[in-house]
């Protein structure tokens, strides 16, 4: 076979795999990334297969997925509700960094793995997947209990988190100097600062601009502004993901809505991209040397999200039984840790152990995350009032 | 009685309010335009103990139901010392012939007598319409007139 050929057949045989492993996330009702994970370890160097053909479209690829994930994620959200939630839960947001970041940072300087390594490894241990929690919090029917806000605004803040962390990862992973980090951190705050006061100033404007009834016409704006303004962004080496995540922001009102449903089958299907490049690199011979030290890192930042989560919600006047679920849900990690874990990978910065780790990691937590959350209730029960009967009632 | 909207970052927003014996019941928004209708446990007020999904239609017809017997009520208290006159509500079905037609459309007090003082939709009341009035399947339509009258609204109303 041609070179282009074996590409496409490994190309399709990868896709198609996923597929089947998504089918089966989505039967058991888990979220697929540990399973695109897995995949991309059994397919990768030292894994079952080996897949060299696809690694140079892999990485432009993986590449495009981690910045449609952060242009959704800033779709997610309207930059009124990254302001609110800046002003009512910056402290459970600090709670939540300084309790979850610490562990990870503290087992890489252990290690020996360094400045760097300690960030990186930080970083994955402190950002919950927002994505996984909001889709067990929907199934679970509790988008209308009490705690949920209070799960919802401590991810808000760790995505906006994102926006100050990813650049800050980005220089020390290229290696400047202390000042030309600050400068990558100064442009960061400067465009964040920007960003939210055009967006709540202009949102309408800035969508009408990118806005078309036309589809097409739409998603072509849409993905050629994101992979511009990515560009720039990572130009400036602030980031590509985070100048995405800007854009996103920027974009608000029916033009984000109807943005969301036109990228998510090409985020679904560059992100899936984007996880199996990244399994594709780590070598699975690796994994079960680093296994105990994932379980023992899985075991430590699932107690200190459960105190980030039970504290948050206490002060927020919630019940024992709703401090339990708050805390419980905030187990889960995923994409990001994952983006964070790539882009060390990427640069080459960090020792493939560290990889093997957060694969590890991720790995665990991702699957065990959303049971953990299911505990919630059978573990509160003895925390439940006996209420007074209610003529009404037949609950 | 106030709403109490809560944000639900990413999500949509949560609009409920507490009943006197301190249940809360509302709807969680979604942003995609979805709606759940929930109602809080009783041992855990935190918690809920129903969450439902709920069509648009299906919400406005709950809202409807629920929103239309107070304004009759309203108006019959009203109507007691005038004999003979009587309030009464009737939905517009998906069958009626004045489906997206207006309320002049109808001719209903040419033909009838009676007079439409209000329509309830989607929990929201439109009090007096005016005759440029568009009606909506589901629309509950509040009606004053005589037995006969109303009567005679009725059959109108779903056969044109």
């Amino acid at each position: 076979m041609d070179g282009t050929a074996l590409i496409l057949v490994e190309l399709g045989a990868v896709f198609l795999g996923l597929g089947l492993l998504g089918r089966l996330a989505a039967r058991v009702g888990m979220s697929p990334v540990p399973l695109y994970l897995l995949g991309g370890l059994l397919f990768g160097s030292g894994g079952m297969v080996n897949l060299a053909g696809i690694s140079e479209f892999g990485e432009i690829a993986s590449e495009i997925g981690v910045i449609l994930l952060l242009l959704m994620l800033g779709l997610e959200y309207t930059a009124r509700e990254l302001v609110t939630g800046l002003k009512g839960a910056w402290l459970a947001g600090i709670v939540d960094l300084v309790l979850n970041f610490t562990p990870g940072a503290g087992l890489a300087l252990l290690m020996g793995w360094g400045f760097p390594g300690a960030l990186v490894l930080g970083g994955v241990t402190y950002v919950s997947s927002s994505g996984i929690i909001a889709k067990v919090l929907s199934d679970l029917g509790r988008l209308g209990n009490r705690e949920t806000p209070v799960v919802l605004s401590i991810l808000v803040l760790e995505d906006l988190a994102m926006a100050i962390y990813l650049p800050v990862l980005t220089a020390t992973l290229a290696g400047l100097s202390f000042l030309g980090g600050l400068r990558a951190v100064g442009i960061a705050l400067g465009t964040i600062t920007l960003v939210l006061l055009a967006a709540l100033r202009f949102g309408p404007q800035i969508s009408r601009l990118i806005h078309s009834s036309d589809r097409e016409n739409f998603l072509l704006k849409l993905i050629g502004a994101a992979l511009l303004v990515a560009g720039l962004a990572s130009a400036l080496q602030v980031s590509a993901a985070v100048g995405a995540f800007m854009l996103g922001i920027a974009i608000s009102g029916s033009t984000a809505h109807s943005a969301t449903k036109i990228l998510e089958p090409l985020r679904d299907l560059f992100a899936a991209m984007f996880f199996v490049v990244f399994g594709l690199n780590t070598d699975p011979t690796t994994i079960p040397a680093v296994l105990p030290m994932a379980v023992l890192l899985a075991v430590v930042t699932s107690l200190t999200k459960v105190a980030t989560g039970v504290w948050a919600a206490r002060r927020a006047g919630i019940g024992v039984p709703g401090r339990i679920r708050a805390g419980l849900a905030l187990i889960a990690r995923g994409e990001f840790s994952i983006v964070i874990a790539g882009l060390a990978v990427a640069s080459g910065a960090v020792t493939g152990e560290l990889a093997a780790l957060a694969t590890a990691y991720v790995l665990l937590l991702a699957v065990l995350g959303p049971v953990a959350a299911r505990l919630a209730e059978p573990l509160s029960r003895p925390f439940l009032s006996k209420a007074a009967p209610e003529p009404d009632t037949a609950f | 009685m106030n709403f109490e909207d809560t944000s639900l970052p990413g999500l949509g927003v949560r609009r409920e309010i507490t009943l006197a014996s301190g249940r809360r019941v509302g709807v969680v928004i979604l942003r995609d335009g979805t709606m759940q209708l929930i109602i809080s446990q009783r041992e855990d007020p935190d918690a809920c103990a129903a969450a439902i999904p709920l069509s648009t239609e299906e919400a406005g017809a709950i809202g409807a139901m629920l929103g239309a017997p107070q304004l009759v009520t309203q108006l019959s208290d009203q109507h007691r010392d005038l004999p003979g006159v009587n309030t009464q509500q009737f939905v517009l079905s998906h069958e009626s012939p004045y489906v997206n037609q207006t309320l002049g459309d109808t001719h209903l007090r040419t033909r009838t007598g009676v007079s439409v003082v209000a329509i309830s939709r989607s929990g929201s009341v439109f009090p007096s319409p005016s005759p440029g009035f568009e009606l909506n399947a589901g629309d509950v339509l509040v009606i004053v007139g005589t037995s006969a009258g109303l009567e005679n609204a009725a059959h109108l109303i779903n056969d044109g």
